[in-house]
């Protein structure tokens, strides 16, 4: 008792003697070793002679850095660390009292924020300014939410990593664009016909990898992905090539068309004539299809299908032990995950008016696969997180003008997106090395249902 | 041999006929002939590197044998051809179930699902091939209910009922060899092969699933298959024992004809092949003089 106390009385005058000393110290040693690499320069003078430059200037701050430093470490840094260390250890009780109602009804608002979302900027920015903040904020992440919801299938609960996602995406996008233009048929008509095409093109995939487990799965999905891409580069007579395809039909809202013709939304309901109906028509659009797949994934987890898949990844030798057809069990992955694709695809299509290969390049795959990484592989609300923050984060460095003024008028924030992007990465999974949401739900319990932890589950090898 | 086992087990489940496995110039499996009697426990016993885990890959379909027959006689009489099914037909229409001497568990899935995995391919046929389940038709709730009853029960027989929502992975290894078998169990097999079930258990561990494997074979009448190197568990539970060495066997009876067989005596005493006939002629005698 008697120490406790001394030891919270003292630290005031103690710590900065003790930060002093240190401080000091610090700069001493700093001084010994940066005196000649720092202090001294050899450098040639007009005569070629070797001369010894003196840096007194640049040794001091050095020495000051590192005094200081060392100084504010000792005073601040550390107490500070150690204080939240104790807070931390003592929160952790209530902390799962206090996150209850919003963890539990978290789904509820999420969906609801969604649905207000288009009318509330309406409301607060114009028709016109809406514009920007549907289209570039809303649909691009909810497209990507979709996607990663959809690989989540293959990679998240099968285990089967898909570097070549991206391939089914064009897969759907394509099939739209092409049955839309030489059969002139409707978007609702094409959605599901994109979605079978691509779910085809998944078992396509899937029968040559069947033998293939881990790095050399990759690879070739890899190059599958590639595969796709490169023929629609060159098969000009069907897709046109690089020119891509462009006056895609528009979706219709029940035969209601966007245009400017009598007939049209706009006209119809009296409203001045804008394309913000059309995107945010779109924006519930893919609501809709986002919210159809994480009801689908949902329950799939909890019929037998969604299980094997959750077990194969666990042991695939254990599946087979236990009459499981891992066959049909991986393709019916890889189906299910294209499927989803494709229908992202045809959105992506009807929402563009316009495809080429170049919107599914590799690196569209990488992004989606790091989105479902980041989100905590078989997580929906993890990954839609994920895919906030990585796509609505690039969305938002092209909004950040006013660092131009700090940097000068030729700094372009979205030139550092990658590197942001990668570093963001890395300190993500430094912290959550198993994503935001790293914890597994169960999908049948006896007495409580109790998240399980990330540490039991596998990552799947195949 | 118990007496009542020995009325019924007058029919014979598993027959294994002339079964050689080879791998490269290894005869890993040597022309070897044994049957598994309905109800029995079979235990297969053998020196380290005898071949048993090959067998009952074999068995259960992880490896195509090189030569020989094995075939499964169901109860209703429906005979199967293992060496021609593939793995998961096994499991799935043979009805032989099988578990690993490295326990396979799904660790990330709870002991609960761990069961309901089991029982795939029944909820599979039920929920309409997922199809009509998705959109709610068809009797999949109930028969899903029932399965998680059928989990529950061999939870109980197991002992893990209070583990149910606990990961896999969390268990201790005891309660993992359990969950293992009850797991197995789950397929509803006619013959289950365990692979070394006493592995790495202590005593009490070791006693509990003597328990276990008796109270299955009284229950559903499953027939067992075990490789097995503790002597003790071999010799309390089993009715017959086939003793491996080299791919071949050895000997072939109840576990005190086998105790007793010199050439099982040598095979796990390890002496060199000229004195086989010195060391079975010293136990011929020390038996003619105990009698």
């Amino acid at each position: 008792m008697a120490e406790t106390t001394i030891s919270t009385v003292k630290p005031e005058g103690n710590l900065v003697q003790r930060g002093l000393k240190e401080g000091l110290f610090a700069g001493a040693i700093s001084l010994g070793l940066f005196v000649l690499f720092v202090g001294l320069k050899t450098d040639q003078n007009m005569q070629n002679e070797l001369i010894l430059v003196p840096r007194w200037g640049l040794l001091a701050i050095f020495v000051i850095v590192a005094a200081v430093g060392r100084f504010l470490s000792i005073v601040f840094l550390q107490p500070w660390l150690a204080a939240r260390k104790a807070a931390k250890a003592e929160e952790v009780k209530a902390v799962t009292e206090e996150e209850g109602f919003f963890r539990k009804h978290f789904n509820k608002i999420a969906i609801a924020a969604l649905v207000l979302y288009p009318p509330i900027v309406l409301s607060l920015v114009g028709v016109q300014g809406s514009l920007k903040f549907v289209d570039n904020f809303g649909i691009q992440i909810l497209i990507y939410v979709m996607l990663a919801w959809g690989l989540n299938i293959v990679v998240g609960l099968a285990g089967l990593l898909d570097l070549g996602y991206v391939a089914f995406y064009a897969v759907g996008a394509y099939s739209y664009a092409l049955l839309s233009m030489h059969f002139g048929l409707s978007f609702w008509v094409l959605l599901p016909v994109a979605g079978i095409l691509a779910a085809l093109w998944g078992v396509i995939l899937g029968f040559p990898v069947l033998r293939l487990r881990g790095d050399y799965l990759a690879i070739v999905t890899l190059a599958f992905g590639e595969i796709i891409r490169l023929v629609l580069i060159n098969w000009t007579e069907v897709t046109k090539g690089t020119f891509g395809i462009s006056g895609i039909q528009k979706a219709t809202l029940f035969g209601i068309k966007f245009d400017a013709s009598p007939e049209g939304f706009a006209r119809m309901f009296g409203l001045p004539m804008s394309s913000a109906y059309y995107k945010i028509f779109l924006f519930y659009l893919i609501l809709a299809l986002c919210l159809l797949t994480a009801y689908v994934t949902i329950r799939l987890r909890r019929m037998p299908i969604g299980r094997a898949w959750e077990a194969l990844r666990e042991d695939e030798i254990a599946c087979r032990s236990l009459g499981i057809n891992t066959v049909t069990t991986k393709l019916t992955a890889f189906a299910t995950g294209a499927m989803f694709g494709g229908f992202a695809g045809s959105f992506f299509a009807a929402r563009q008016g316009f495809v080429s290969p170049e919107s599914f390049v590799f690196l569209e795959s990488a992004v989606i696969l790091a989105i479902v990484v980041l989100g905590g592989m078989g997580s929906l609300v993890g990954i839609a997180v994920a895919a906030v923050v990585m796509v609505g984060g690039t969305e938002l460095l092209r909004e950040m003008q006013f660092l131009k003024m700090i940097f000068g008028p030729d700094f372009t924030p979205e030139l550092y997106r990658m590197l942001i992007f990668g570093l963001a990465m890395v300190i993500v999974m430094i912290f959550k090395p198993r994503g935001f949401v790293g914890s597994r739900e169960p999908t049948a319990f006896l007495k409580e249902r109790r998240a399980i932890s990330g540490s039991f589950t596998k990552e799947g090898h195949g | 041999m118990s007496p009542e086992t020995s009325s019924m087990n007058s029919d014979v489940i598993l027959k294994v006929e002339h079964l050689s496995m080879k791998f490269g110039g290894l005869m890993a499996i040597n022309d070897l002939s044994f049957d598994v009697r309905r109800g029995d426990i079979t235990a297969l016993i053998g020196p380290n590197g005898a071949g048993k885990t090959t067998v009952f890959n074999c068995i259960t379909g992880f490896y195509k044998p090189t030569m020989g027959m094995l075939t499964m006689t169901q109860k209703s009489g429906q005979q199967y051809l293992l060496e021609r099914l593939p793995d998961f037909e096994i499991t799935k229409t043979a009805k032989v179930a099988r578990t690993f001497q490295n326990i396979r568990l799904f660790s990330g899935l709870t002991v609960l699902e761990n069961l309901l995995v089991a029982q795939h391919n029944k909820l599979m046929k039920a929920s309409g091939y997922t199809v009509l389940g998705l959109v709610g038709i068809g009797p999949y709730k109930a028969e899903a209910q029932n399965a998680i009853e059928i989990a529950r029960h061999w939870l109980e027989m197991a002992d893990l009922v209070d583990r149910a929502d606990d990961p896999a992975g969390d268990l201790p290894y005891g309660a993992q060899r359990r969950l293992e078998i009850a797991r197995a169990m789950c397929t509803g097999p006619e013959l289950l092969c365990l692979d070394e079930p006493a592995a790495g258990l202590n005593p009490r561990e070791s006693a509990a699933l003597n328990a276990l494997l008796r109270n299955i074979r009284k229950e559903t009448g499953t027939s067992l298959l075990l490789i097995e190197h503790d002597m003790s568990v071999v010799m309390e539970i089993s009715d017959h024992v086939v003793v491996l060495e080299y791919g071949q066997k050895i000997s072939d009876g109840t576990p005190d004809e086998v105790k007793n067989d010199p050439k099982v005596i040598a095979a796990y005493l390890g002496v060199e092949d000229e004195e086989v006939e010195e060391v079975i002629s010293v136990v011929e005698g020390l038996q003619g003089g105990a009698n």
